[in-house]
């Protein structure tokens, strides 16, 4: 699908207000270019994807293809796999027993799902932030440390450093700058994302993987972190899960719409919200059902 | 009316139905609530008069013989003389030996049956049969004892035993381990051993999931979300656990008692293979004698006893505290 600049669909932080709650109007007048001016391309591929939960066909021959430095969006109904789809890209399912996949599932064109794959670097490089915050019992220094000491070992300085780009980055750093090593379960639960999100992004992934990221917040905090996915699209391929519809098309520049399972329909935000081609994507978007 | 279809008979809504129906008797309903407060509050105070009559008892019989002397002599035919010092010591060097090796395989024990393995028919089996140990009678893992420790199954002869170093010293390991404290330890360590095991699988498993998924989906592997995360989040509950497995193996005479101690003692052990006696055998031992004055004797040395253990259980409240607080 090409993506002319006409088309953009960044939404710059200035044109919605935190109170504000409205389906993004298509905006021919393109607020900003494109994020970083390179031509899309796929970070992550799914080709006639099918997972299984034991006997329960959870996902049906998923086919879609997610662009770099973009945000993504997955909406749909409880229950119709997108969650599911989302754990499959780090091979969070491998946990789960009788979970299983088959068809093709590249990241950058390699097979995520052969058996082996280093999961564990799948997993640094492919980050996720999950609907409840869920920080460490330590300190914000050490939940934003805990990633990279795992992976590297560091001189204290540059991992100050570290520690502190990582904040500034999830737009925590000067709320806490003063209590680093104070407990994270001290913080509020818009600060407990921000800082899940500083944590993830800590350990220099490619892809962030968000699930319901703001579903468990107030609007204030579900605002700012709209804000923050903004601004982290130029860095991340960012894919994120969300029964909030309207959040979809604030915050994503495409969107997938699954059902039951199905991938029903994959495009631009602004087609999918204003001019749907499938009748169920367009009873789902005006909340006909959901 | 049964002859008909039911869709021929009108359907009653649940609120007509109730209505006819006929109503429970309200003052029957208070009066049951209120006897049951009582027959509760009754049980609860008949625990409580129960334990309180059974210290104000003992004290009574033995704070008479508490003493600095008490505690510093060893036991002597004489009754004003006789102390605990031997056992009061030999029970300290077996529990902490208990302590030493229960603890490490526990722990490890339930983080793997925790952490790594995965569900089948061989882990359920193994953890069934790991709680049932727990209430096997003690009495059991001291002839195990006996036989794996004291004589080493056999492989090496009592008579002529292998010794390594100098008896005097601490470092003196003699084969089999015969009735030393490294025997009476590693025995009380079989005791202790499932309830550790049992308690630390359930502090395991009160670490949320979500705190292991989210290391986990940071890239580390199981090892070190367990290290790192789930076992220092579940050290207050271990730490609980640990206690009452030793507050149990600090009471334990049968399993001491089969290894083969002998009764009388005049000096504390000074290296793993030494001869010991515990507590519960000294007082079992003082108990058992006619005269009325070992009787009080044995009174004293249960009020040593407990509050020996008054002391463990503290210290264990404070270091437990003192790490919940520090883990936020």
């Amino acid at each position: 699908m090409n993506a002319g600049p006409s088309a953009t669909m960044t939404t710059p932080a200035n044109t919605t207000s935190p109170n504000e709650i409205h389906l993004r109007k298509p905006d021919f007048q393109s607020a900003a270019p494109a994020p970083n001016g390179a031509p899309d391309e796929v970070a992550i591929r799914a080709d006639k994807f099918d997972g299984w939960y034991g006997e329960f066909h959870a996902l049906k021959g998923i086919s879609l293809e997610i662009p770099k430095c973009r945000v993504t969006a997955f909406i749909g109904p409880s229950g119709c796999g997108k969650s599911t789809f989302l754990r499959w890209m780090n091979r969070m399912n491998d946990s789960i027993v009788g979970a299983r996949a088959s068809g093709t599932l590249t990241l950058d064109g390699e097979d995520l799902l052969s058996r082996t794959r280093d999961v564990v670097e799948l997993r640094r490089n492919v980050g996720m932030v999950f609907q409840k915050p869920n920080p460490f019992p330590k300190s914000i220094y050490d939940n934003v440390a805990f990633g990279p000491r795992l992976h590297r070992s560091f001189r204290s300085s540059d991992l100050d450093e570290l520690v502190e780009n990582s904040l500034r980055a999830a737009a925590l750093w000067d709320e806490v700058k003063d209590r680093l090593k104070s407990s994270a379960l001290g913080l509020s639960g818009g600060q407990q994302q921000r800082l899940c999100i500083a944590r993830a992004i800590a350990v220099g992934p490619e892809v962030l993987l968000m699930d319901e990221p703001c579903s468990a917040l107030d609007p204030r905090s579900t605002a700012s972190i709209e804000q923050l996915i903004r601004e982290l699209e130029a860095q991340y391929t960012i894919v994120i899960v969300t029964h909030n519809m309207q959040q979809a098309a604030r915050v994503s520049d495409r969107t997938a719409f699954f059902f039951e399972g199905s991938l029903i329909e994959c495009g631009d935000t602004d087609e999918i919200f204003t001019n749907p081609r499938n009748k169920r994507t367009e009873d789902y978007v005006s909340g006909r059902f959901g | 009316m049964a002859g008909l279809p039911a869709t021929a008979r009108a359907r009653r809504s649940p609120a007509a139905i109730a209505a006819a129906a006929p109503a429970n008797s309200q003052v029957g309903r208070r009066a049951a609530d209120r006897s049951f407060l009582a027959l509760c509050l009754g049980i609860t105070s008949l625990t409580v008069v129960i334990l309180a009559v059974l210290l104000i008892t003992i004290w009574n019989d033995g704070h008479g013989r508490l003493s600095w002397d008490f505690l510093t002599n060893f036991a002597s035919r004489k009754p004003a003389e006789a102390g605990v010092k031997a056992s009061l010591w030999g029970s300290i060097w077996v529990c902490t030996i208990c302590a030493l090796s229960a603890l490490p395989i526990g722990v490890g024990t339930a983080i793997y049956l925790e952490e790594f393995s995965r569900r089948s028919r061989l882990t359920s089996f193994i953890k069934l049969n790991i709680a049932n140990l727990a209430g096997v009678p003690s009495i059991v893992y001291g002839i195990l004892g006996l036989t794996a420790f004291a004589r080493l199954f056999g492989m090496a002869s009592a008579d002529d035993p292998i010794t390594l170093g100098n008896p005097e010293s601490f470092f003196y390991l003699q084969l089999p381990f015969g009735h030393g404290v490294l025997a009476g330890g590693l025995t009380l360590m079989l005791v202790v051993l499932p309830i550790i095991i049992v308690s630390s699988q359930e502090a395991l498993r009160s670490v949320p999931r979500s705190l292991r998924t989210g290391s986990l989906a940071l890239g580390a592997t199981q090892w070190q979300t367990t290290w790192n995360i789930t076992l220092p989040a579940s050290i207050p509950m271990i730490m609980t656990g640990a206690i009452l497995a030793m507050s149990r193996a600090i009471g334990e005479a049968a399993p001491v008692l089969v290894l083969g101690v002998p009764l009388f003692i005049r000096s504390t052990p000074t290296n793993l293979m030494s001869d010991f006696t515990v507590l519960p055998l000294q007082i079992f031992n003082w108990a058992g004698r006619p005269q009325a004055e070992f009787h009080e004797l044995a009174a004293a040395a249960i009020i040593v006893l407990l509050a020996v253990l008054l002391t463990f259980n503290a210290i264990a409240v404070v270091l437990r505290h003192r790490l919940q607080r520090a883990a936020g």
